[in-house]
């Protein structure tokens, strides 16, 4: 197992927002989440890649069965685990390769591998660049500032492609986008996918679905799942949305 | 309440009369000196009641029996000079220590033909330079505590002259470097400065030191810009943390003139650095650009003055603090549209960045504007690192500490990437760097 989650509760500024998750996912393995607004899958995400303003108050996290809650951001970036933000932050004066190139050599000097020089770095790049159609101008630029929303969920997904986590979280890597960009999105997932690489994707549309098709899909409700199936739970929820199903808050989209 | 500091003044009255006695020099500069220390020793030292330096005390320099800085073998500064951040800065440089211009320290070949770098002792003496008509007259004595002493003591610094119609391929480096005594000592370098009309001209000015007893170092240069000719100026004090240093930098610019400024303070426990300009033709540009990066106990006090005189003048102002520790930093941006200066168009931003809770700044503009077409704009920011930016790198597998730094350098590198010159931008931007991975 690549990621065991038990009874995980978090609470976010005195209000419990996760109450009670158990997941599971084997390597290899594809998840989808789906849930109304709100629900906790954004919290879920930053829980798992250690965002500090949500407290675990109670459950635990094993990744590759180590206590994954213990480790820094940083060592759980290391050890594989990224997520794709949601709302994917702007860094001024940083440019986004400087920035990707640091990320990638304080990974690979984890693993005792040499680090890139900036032409190393930028031949390795050139491949991932053309999949995810990143134009030459997204790089020198400083990360995210003043891209459009399409190209910061594009960049997520070319940080993933560069980064090679074995554990990548996507929340919500396709709202935002045209039908265009969701394409050029999910051909850079679906080239990710491989038997040593887990995904958990994050989404409200089973548009995207389409393209990534999940091993599982979990419905996530007032910070518990719910239900989880396979793939056809998604064309379901699409159709009937998520009322019927019990223990499942109304949803107030 | 008293807003001057008029105690142990006949410590300076004394050293003026030794200095009178020594020295031989034109009546004409013997004037200047005597009218100077007559007005220091009315003037003062500034207290807190005073509103220009109401979060600068300078208590401490006025309590301290400053001596002339003694007179040291070159070879003892040396190697500090030959490490320094600029040291390999391939361009004419002379090099002072302990305000004694020293040749063997100094280059100054390769420059353009009629360009003048020489010490301003020699220019005066030379009797064929026209300091008479120059010296004391862009910095103003009168109403200046810290330029009245530097006038009443001054003795040497640099004498800058380009011709007109020159562009200097390299910029002029003017270098002081201190090696404090056991017994806290004082310098007063005096910088004059004259650009010929249709130039173009970098300079730049450096403090360091070697070794950590006090000492203070009262600085005045004072810049004119002819006519259409552009300057770019630099200066980086890196000065001991015991340090004292008061400097003003004065500029003055004739009709289409430009100048770019950039004062880039890392050194000195406390620090009054003023930067100004006067905008004294139309079509003139004014861009006063500064970053302080401190720690400790450190206090730096940036005091800009932008007076426009004349219309159609612009003026840009950006100043950017990185504070740490327990350092106080101080900006008073003053803006000056006088009644002709129709037609301003002036910008002022300090941002500000508090790396500790200790850390405090207090960021004021002071806008004086008696024109009424005018379009003048200032803002003020005091933040701290950026949590969800933070997160965001360290979430990449960047450490927490590199992600400050390079949040840090990014925030610092805003002003830095506006100088021109690029070996100049990239060696400053190295020592900035430093600076910040050396911070506990
Ligand atoms: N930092 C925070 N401070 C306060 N409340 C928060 C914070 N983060 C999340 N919440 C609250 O926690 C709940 C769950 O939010 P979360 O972002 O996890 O939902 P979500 O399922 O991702 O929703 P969406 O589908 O809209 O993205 C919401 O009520 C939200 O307002
Ligand atoms: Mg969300």
């Amino acid at each position: 197992m690549l990621l065991e989650i038990k009874n995980l509760h978090a609470k976010v500024g005195g209000n419990e927002i996760l109450k009670g998750i158990d997941l599971k996912v084997g390597l290899g393995e594809v998840h989808a989440i789906m849930g109304p607004n709100g629900s906790g899958k954004s919290t879920l995400a930053q829980v798992l890649a250690g965002r500090d303003v949500y407290a675990v108050t109670e459950g635990e996290v094993l990744y590759e069965g180590k206590n994954l809650l213990e480790m820094a951001p940083e060592d759980r970036a290391r050890e594989g685990v990224f997520m794709a933000f949601q709302y994917p932050v702007e860094i001024p004066g940083v440019s986004n390769t400087y920035f990707l190139r640091t990320a990638r050599n304080a990974i690979r000097k984890h693993h005792g591998q040499e680090e890139m020089d900036a032409m190393d770095f930028l031949t390795f790049i050139r491949e991932k660049m053309k999949l995810l159609e990143m134009d030459e101008s997204l790089m020198t630029r400083p990360v995210n500032e003043g891209f459009s929303g399409g190209e910061k969920k594009r960049n997520e997904i070319f940080q993933m492609a560069v980064l090679e986590p074995k554990l990548a979280i996507l929340d919500e890597t396709d709202s935002g986008l045209d039908i265009d960009a969701l394409k050029i999105v999910a051909r850079g997932v679906n080239a990710m996918r491989s038997k040593d690489r887990s995904m958990i994707v994050v989404t409200h549309y089973q548009r995207l679905l389409n393209y990534i098709v999940p091993d599982f899909v979990h419905v996530l409700s007032d910070g518990r799942i719910v239900k989880s199936g396979r793939k056809e739970l998604a064309l379901e929820l699409e159709q009937k949305g998520y009322g019927w199903l019990e223990g499942a808050v109304n949803a107030t989209a | 309440m008293t807003t001057a500091i008029k105690e142990n003044l006949d410590v300076y009255l004394q050293s003026f009369r030794e200095l009178e006695r020594r020295g031989k020099v034109p009546e004409w500069l013997a004037r200047i000196r005597t009218e100077a220390i007559e007005r220091f020793l009315d003037l003062g030292f500034p207290t807190p009641r005073d509103e220009e330096w109401k979060y600068t005390n300078v208590a401490s320099i006025a309590r301290t029996p400053f001596e002339p800085a003694p007179a040291v073998p070159a070879e003892r500064a040396a190697e500090r000079i030959a490490t320094h951040a600029l040291a390999q800065l391939d361009c004419p440089r002379l090099v002072f220590v302990n305000g004694k211009p020293v040749p063997e320290l100094s280059s100054l070949g390769g420059l353009e033909a009629g360009v003048k770098v020489m010490s301003l002792e020699k220019a005066v003496a030379s009797g064929t330079e026209p300091v008479e008509q120059y010296l004391a007259r862009t910095a103003d004595p009168a109403t200046h505590p810290f330029v009245a002493l530097n006038t009443a003591f001054l003795q040497d610094g640099a004498w800058v002259e380009i011709p007109k119609r020159t562009a200097l391929s390299k910029p002029i480096y003017l270098l002081y470097v201190t090696l404090p005594g056991s017994k806290p000592t004082v310098t007063y370098p005096r910088n004059v400065v004259l650009i010929g009309r249709e130039s173009q001209a970098t300079l730049i000015e450096g403090y360091l030191s070697l070794g950590d007893s006090a000492y203070l170092t009262n600085a005045v240069t004072e810049i004119i810009v002819e006519e259409n000719s552009v300057l770019e100026y630099v200066k980086l004090q890196s000065e001991s943390p015991a340090a004292f240093h008061v400097a003003t930098v004065k500029m003055q610019q004739a009709r289409n003139a430009s100048a770019h400024a950039t004062t880039v303070t890392l050194g000195a426990r406390l620090a009054r650095e003023e930067t100004a300009s006067v905008l004294d033709g139309e079509g003139g540009e004014a861009t006063l650009n500064g970053l302080y990066v401190l720690t400790g106990e450190q206090h730096v006090d940036n005091h800009t003055t932008l007076d426009h005189a004349k219309a159609h003048c612009s003026s840009r102002e950006l100043y950017k603090g990185i504070l740490e520790g327990r350092s106080t930093g101080v900006f008073n941006g003053k803006i000056i549209v006088r009644p002709d200066a129709q037609k301003t168009d002036s910008k002022q931003s300090n941002k500000n960045l508090l790396l500790s809770e200790d850390a405090t700044i207090n960021t004021k503009p002071q806008l004086e504007i008696y024109a009424d077409d005018v379009k003048c704009t200032h803002g003020a920011t005091v933040g701290q690192i950026d949590a969800e930016a933070l997160f965001y790198l360290r979430s990449r597998g960047i450490s927490q500490r590199e992600a400050r730094n390079l949040l840090t350098v990014a925030f610092a590198n805003d002003v830095l990437d506006k100088i021109k010159y690029a070996y100049l931008r990239e060696r400053l931007k190295a020592s900035v760097l430093e600076r910040l991975a050396t911070q506990p």
